[in-house]
């Protein structure tokens, strides 16, 4: 369960408030696979940070379970993203010096997981999202349909509860989009929590829910999800 | 996946910068080993020569400036050999011995060589005794080894070593050891100098000096067959102990006035001067080690922190803390440190190896400890200039990941 209580993000530039987010009260229940929509400038990146524990709000608290997120030390936050949040990102932010397979093993790494376990886990991972003949491939040397797969790969490398994406489909050609959409229906399939943030509504239609997120005030969006794989 | 696998490979996918901030650590170290490798071994040698040599006083003409104490002879002014009469009647206290020196260039089997005139102990303790006085004083207390010839170390191979000889007849010839080895010459071997044969009672070791190019014969031969008359170039007065020699330099003065008077102190003064200097240089290359060096590394870690900003956002929006941020800059400054003082202490040690003979005129070999401190010098420069940036990538902003930058 993801909640957030009474959160508010204000910026202070130059003497001028700028409030990103507006108080907000949101629940997230587990399984759920939520879009997020909105204009730029809208307060979404400033949402989806404070949701990934990386942007601590000006008011309010943020839940995953029972724990207050914000309440933790930096570092146990660090831990806490290593655990339970999975990220993807519009332009895949692959490292680029390290191969498909050790992009793939950063997270175990990070966790603590011996190279042997992270080389099955990640062999496993990249096969599962078609990649078993890029594994020794750099970013550069891939296309951009298959840097999001291993982002994707990434993503699920500590198996997270949940998942936070910006703007997955944003850099994809229709036919990677359509990949990267059928995936997370995936995902949500086998209990994964989803949050996506993005400006595509055909791609925001697949979730099971909308919210509209304009000049920091969210808001539902009724709608009937559209399966991808249907 | 393990740590260093993370640094070597950024390392080899960026690796201009890191090149030039290593370079300026290796040069910087280079500059150090090297000085400091040939300041060592010079100021070994000038304290193997005050060991060996600091009791000694050389008698000179006035007019020469000298060098090298092994050359002391090889100049062309010459005074009365009457003065080793004179020093030898004078009951000095602690002198154990006195050897006079007349050079001469000769052909040696066609080779260049250097003829030595010595006067052997036996002849001086003949002179004393025809006097009937004794030679020398004892110098009560002196604990000091002796240094010169005597009834039961009279070989003549001790020359090189003793500096003085207790016998030597009229055609007898010592080989220094370069041309003895040249030219094949061994004891007993017959041997034309000057239209003279002499026969080679004993070669010497070698001391890697000017004695090794030389050969010795008696004195009054080497003045008879070269027409100097009775003259030498210089007298080596050996005393028991520094503070003999030290006293000696007043006495001498006064009862010589119309030489010059030179310690192996004074011979070596220009080289220990040089070693200050060198000494003083290995700091100011260890200052600019830690300005430039520090600097290029700063500068090139910075510029790695801002180049790799969305890299850090991303690894700590997948778990990296930011201690773990901070050891992955300062691991890998360590390392280009080590690399930076290894190479640069290979680098020193081989320009050290060219630059001792040619320049200072020592001998030298690679000094292991210099390496550790060569390495940890650059290990802690490189920590020191990266641990600011190290710090700055530790706090940048997590949510860098999700911009473009």
């Amino acid at each position: 369960m993801l909640r957030l209580e009474q959160v508010s993000k204000v910026y202070r530039k130059r003497g001028e408030e700028i409030a990103a987010l507006q108080t907000t009260n949101l629940e997230i229940a587990d399984g759920d696979f939520v879009a997020i929509i909105g204009p730029s400038g809208s307060g979404k990146t400033t949402l989806l940070s404070t949701l990934g524990g990386m942007l601590a709000p000006t008011t309010g608290k943020m839940w995953i379970d029972d724990q207050s997120v914000y309440d933790l030390p930096v570092a146990d936050r660090a831990r806490l993203r290593q655990e339970k949040i999975g990220f993807v990102f519009q332009t895949f932010n692959l490292v680029p010096y390290l191969t498909a397979r050790e992009n793939v093993s950063i997270p175990m790494y990070l966790a603590g997981m011996t190279p042997a376990a992270q080389r099955e886990r990640a062999t496993e991972l990249l096969e599962s999202v078609g990649l078993a003949e890029r594994m020794e491939h750099k970013p550069s040397e891939l296309s951009t349909g298959q840097q999001q797969r291993v982002a994707l790969a990434r993503t699920l490398a500590n198996n997270p509860d949940l998942i936070l994406a910006d703007e997955p489909t944003g850099n994809l050609d229709p036919a990677s989009r359509q990949m990267v959409l059928s995936y997370f229906e995936k995902f949500n399939q086998t209990g994964k929590t989803i949050v996506m943030v993005t400006h595509d509504i055909a791609a925001a239609r697949t979730a099971k829910r909308m919210l509209n997120l304009s000049e920091g005030v969210l808001e539902g969006i009724p709608h009937e999800p559209v399966l991808k794989s249907a | 996946m393990t740590f260093t696998s993370i640094i070597w490979k950024e390392l080899r996918e960026r690796p201009t910068a890191m090149i030039t901030s290593v370079l300026s650590i290796l040069l910087g170290v280079t500059a150090l080993v090297a000085i400091r490798n040939v300041s060592v071994f010079s100021e070994q040698e000038v304290a193997g020569k005050l060991d060996t040599l600091g009791a000694n006083v050389l008698v000179l003409p006035k007019g020469v400036t000298l060098q090298d104490y092994y050359a002391a002879d090889m100049h062309e002014e010459t005074i009365p050999e009457q003065h080793v009469a004179e020093l030898a009647l004078a009951g000095l206290t602690g002198v154990e011995g006195l050897s006079p020196k007349l050079c001469v260039p000769i052909k040696l089997q066609e080779k260049s060589a250097t003829l030595t005139g010595i006067l052997p102990q036996a002849d001086l303790q003949t002179m004393a005794a025809w006097q009937g006085g004794r030679l020398f004083k004892k110098h009560v207390g002196c604990k000091a080894k002796i240094n010169v010839a005597n009834a039961q170390d009279d070989a003549p191979e001790a020359l090189a070593r003793r500096r003085t000889i207790q016998e030597l007849h009229d055609h007898e010839a010592v080989i220094g050891a370069d041309i003895a080895g040249t030219l094949g010459l061994n004891t007993g071997d017959a041997v034309d100098m000057l239209g003279e044969t002499f026969t080679v009672i004993a070669t010497l070791e070698p001391t890697g000096t000017i004695d090794d190019t030389r050969v010795f014969a008696h004195l009054h031969t080497v003045q008879r067959l070269a027409g100097a008359g009775e003259v030498v170039n210089v007298i080596e007065v050996m005393g028991c102990c520094e503070d003999v020699a030290n006293g000696l330099v007043d006495q001498l003065g006064t009862m010589l006035p119309d030489t010059r008077i030179v310690t192996i102190a004074n011979v070596v003064e220009t080289q220990v001067s040089i070693n200050r200097m060198m000494t003083r240089l290995s700091y100011l290359f260890l200052a600019i080690l830690i300005a430039v060096g520090g600097a290029s590394m700063a500068s090139a870690m910075y510029a790695n922190v801002m180049e790799r900003r969305r890299e850090i956002g991303t690894l700590m929006a997948l778990g990296a803390t930011r201690r773990f941020v901070t050891r992955l800059f300062l691991v890998k400054a360590g390392l280009l440190g080590l690399a930076g003082g290894l190479g640069g202490y290979l680098l020193g040690s081989g320009l050290a190896l060219v630059l001792g003979p040619n320049f200072a005129g020592v001998a030298v070999q690679p000094i292991p400890s210099l390496a550790l401190i060569a390495a940890g010098t650059a290990v802690l420069v490189s920590f020191a200039a990266s641990y600011f940036p190290a710090r700055r990538a530790a706090g940048l902003d997590p949510c860098l990941c999700f911009q473009e930058v």
